[in-house]
């Protein structure tokens, strides 16, 4: 590859201007807070983890770790999610700590070289994990808090679906029994969403007709609790038969919680399965053609850092959702305060008290350049805040008339305050 | 079968591929019982409203039509297998609508014999590249754009993978089949999103086309 070019910057990696990053602080205090109203505490764990460690206990495949050596030669990755940092510390640091566990987290994630649709290599991840609840109300809680999360970041139409992989590990075992590598390639092909493989593939195993129609009508076993219903017949397996039942749960759960009309079951969805033990879900906006939220039930992860304990979470994808609440924020109130020399220590006080009382205010000599008077388009015709007030300021203050604004810096200010003392000649503008 | 009188709704944007498999596709389309009218590919539009069916077109060449479907510019598409497997996008593939079949296969001079350092020129270098690599073979892979079969004319390749239809164009340049890889037809995928979003839509034309497609056989 040619040397990059001065503007260039790696494929995959983005920078945010001012007005996308006040949209996505706000999109991320929203579901902060959110997730805090539901009892879940704030971590923070460091960008790199040993190769070792994290990295080998990540749900991310090898090749897509980002991994670099340290100044030993030991392997570090850059973290790429952060559910198993949050097990290594679940299991070190808050060893101590009683179960259950309610952490939550926003933080950049790392992926290597993905450099196809609208994959980052670096993207924000907002999320919960629930350590040490195998309950399915604990999986529950994590759907309605996911749906919680998406409606407080504004996300308007979305739809969750949930899945379980122990119901077709079950059900093919019982339809297969001890036939694992036929088995592991049905399974593959739905995990590679593809259903005419899929079929294909039941075609050629040769199956009785009762039980290849069986397999072949999990392709359609989508929809409410109903789908329970029909599903509990396909199988007498006792893990199918168990998966069903936890799902069952899950959904009057979440019924109770009044989130399940935005919830459709799907048997097919299936995570990847070195990685989720358990339910699984995934949340889809529209207008969106990826999916903004991820998780599920990870009960294997813990283990590996010496703490076995069943864990539950997700992780919404807050990059995506600010291509989809769009970036356009409410203009902010912005004052400019003018000054010379003489009346820099009035100006600067004045700054201050009004900064405490949660004011943008931005200072500077009026000598600057990039000060023009009224040449911007009128912000809006903003007057003095009342708390300005006081005889002895209203003489100094330049007040803008209506649809009046001065501009500063390639920024538009509708309040305008200046302090000339040296010389009068200065204030007129 | 009309879903004329329906309430208005949201179009489903269904991507279609220029061209041969387009006629097919929009024949099947019809059988199934969507209201499309027969002269559409006529215009050199590249977005057409069908609204009696319920859907817009996206008019796109074939090999971009994955890339649509998985940005979910467009929810749904018609594709072959052969850009499935070469583009390896993640997309939904829910039927096999049985047309435009042909096959991938391996093709060379009648006299071909194992070469020191073998090459093959191909269309599709990701689908290749795994097949030779699947059966132990270390092979130098070299994309081409169009007419293939020059390359072992010419000596630029000692083999080529390739879509073998009726096998006219081979016999005419002198060259054999040496390994039919796999068959190809053409998929109907979908979106992730659109999957679930759209899901009544997109299963109820599924079974739509499966029908029809039980009745073909």
């Amino acid at each position: 590859m040619s040397k990059p070019k001065v503007f260039e910057k790696p494929v995959g990696v983005k920078d945010y201007l001012p007005l996308a990053v006040t949209k996505l602080r706000q999109i991320e205090r929203s579901v902060l807070d959110c997730m805090e109203g539901w009892g879940y505490e704030q971590i923070i764990t460091p960008t790199l983890e040993y190769y070792d460690t994290v990295g080998v206990a990540s749900s991310t495949s090898d090749q897509r770790l980002f991994k670099l050596l340290n100044n030993r030669g030991t392997t570090l990755v850059l973290r790429s999610d952060m559910t198993a940092p949050i097990a290594r510390v679940v299991a070190s640091l808050l060893r101590g700590h009683e179960f259950p566990l309610r952490l939550s987290y926003h933080a950049s994630v790392f992926r290597a070289f993905e450099n196809e649709a609208g994959r980052d290599a670096e993207f924000f991840q907002t999320g919960v994990e629930l350590v040490g609840d195998s309950s399915a109300e604990a999986d529950a809680e994590v759907i309605a808090l996911a749906i919680a999360s998406l409606q407080s970041a504004g996300v308007k139409r979305f739809r969750i679906a949930v899945g379980h992989v122990g119901f077709l590990n079950g059900l093919l075992e019982e339809l297969l029994p001890g036939r694992e590598s036929d088995q592991s390639k049905l399974k593959d092909y739905l995990l590679n969403r593809d259903h005419v493989g899929y079929r294909d593939e039941l075609k050629r195993l040769g199956l009785a007709e009762a039980v290849q129609r069986e397999l072949e009508g999990l392709l359609r076993l989508r929809g409410g609790r109903e789908v329970c219903e029909q599903a509990i017949e396909l199988s007498s397996n006792e893990t199918a038969r168990q998966s069903i039942a936890h799902l069952r749960q899950v959904w009057d759960a979440l019924e109770a919680y009044g989130v399940s009309a935005h919830v459709l079951i799907d048997l097919t969805m299936i995570g990847d399965f070195s990685y989720y033990t358990g339910m699984t879900f995934e949340g889809y906006a529209s207008d969106l053609g990826f999916p903004v939220v991820a998780g599920g039930r990870y009960d294997n992860l813990l283990q590996q850092f010496g703490r076995p304990a069943p864990a539950t979470g997700f992780a919404i994808k807050t990059t995506r959702v600010l291509e989809l609440v769009g970036e356009e924020s409410e203009p902010q109130r912005r004052i400019l305060i003018g000054y010379d020399s003489a009346g820099r220590r009035r100006a600067l006080a004045e700054a201050r008290r009004l900064r405490e009382s949660g004011a943008t205010v931005v200072t500077a000599q009026l000598e600057a350049p990039g000060f023009h008077h009224g040449d911007a388009p009128a912000t809006s015709g903003e007057r003095l805040p009342a708390t300005v007030g006081g005889e002895r300021l209203d003489r100094k203050a330049h007040r803008l008339s209506d649809g009046e604004s001065v501009r500063y810096g390639g920024q538009v200010y509708g309040v305008f305050l200046s302090f000339f003392e040296g010389n009068e000649k200065g204030a007129g503008l | 079968m009309s879903s004329g009188n329906r309430a208005p709704q949201e179009l489903l944007k269904v991507a279609m591929p220029k061209g041969r498999i387009y006629k097919q596709a929009s024949r099947l389309f019809r059988e199934a019982g969507l209201l499309i009218q027969d002269d559409l590919e006529d215009t050199r539009k590249l977005i057409i409203e069908v609204p009696d069916a319920g859907m817009e077109f996206i008019m796109a060449k074939p090999v971009d039509v994955p890339t649509y479907v998985e940005y979910g510019v467009a929810d749904i598409g018609v594709v072959g297998k052969d850009v499935l497997m070469e583009e390896n996008k993640d997309v939904y593939e829910l039927l096999d609508l049985g047309i435009a079949p042909c096959r991938m296969s391996v093709i060379g001079l009648p006299d071909w014999k194992p070469v020191m350092n073998p090459r093959v020129a191909t269309k599709y270098p990701n689908v290749a590249s795994q097949y030779f690599r699947e059966r132990g073979q270390q092979v130098e892979v070299i994309k081409l754009n169009g007419s293939i079969e020059l390359a072992p004319l010419i000596g630029l390749a000692d083999r080529i993978v390739d879509m073998v239809e009726t096998g006219q164009t081979l016999r005419d340049n002198g060259l054999v089949e040496m390994e039919p890889m796999f068959g190809v037809t053409s998929r109907l995928i979908a979106n992730r999103v659109s999957y679930r979003m759209k899901n009544e839509r997109i299963q109820s034309l599924c079974d739509r086309l499966q029908v029809t497609l039980s009745a073909r056989v």
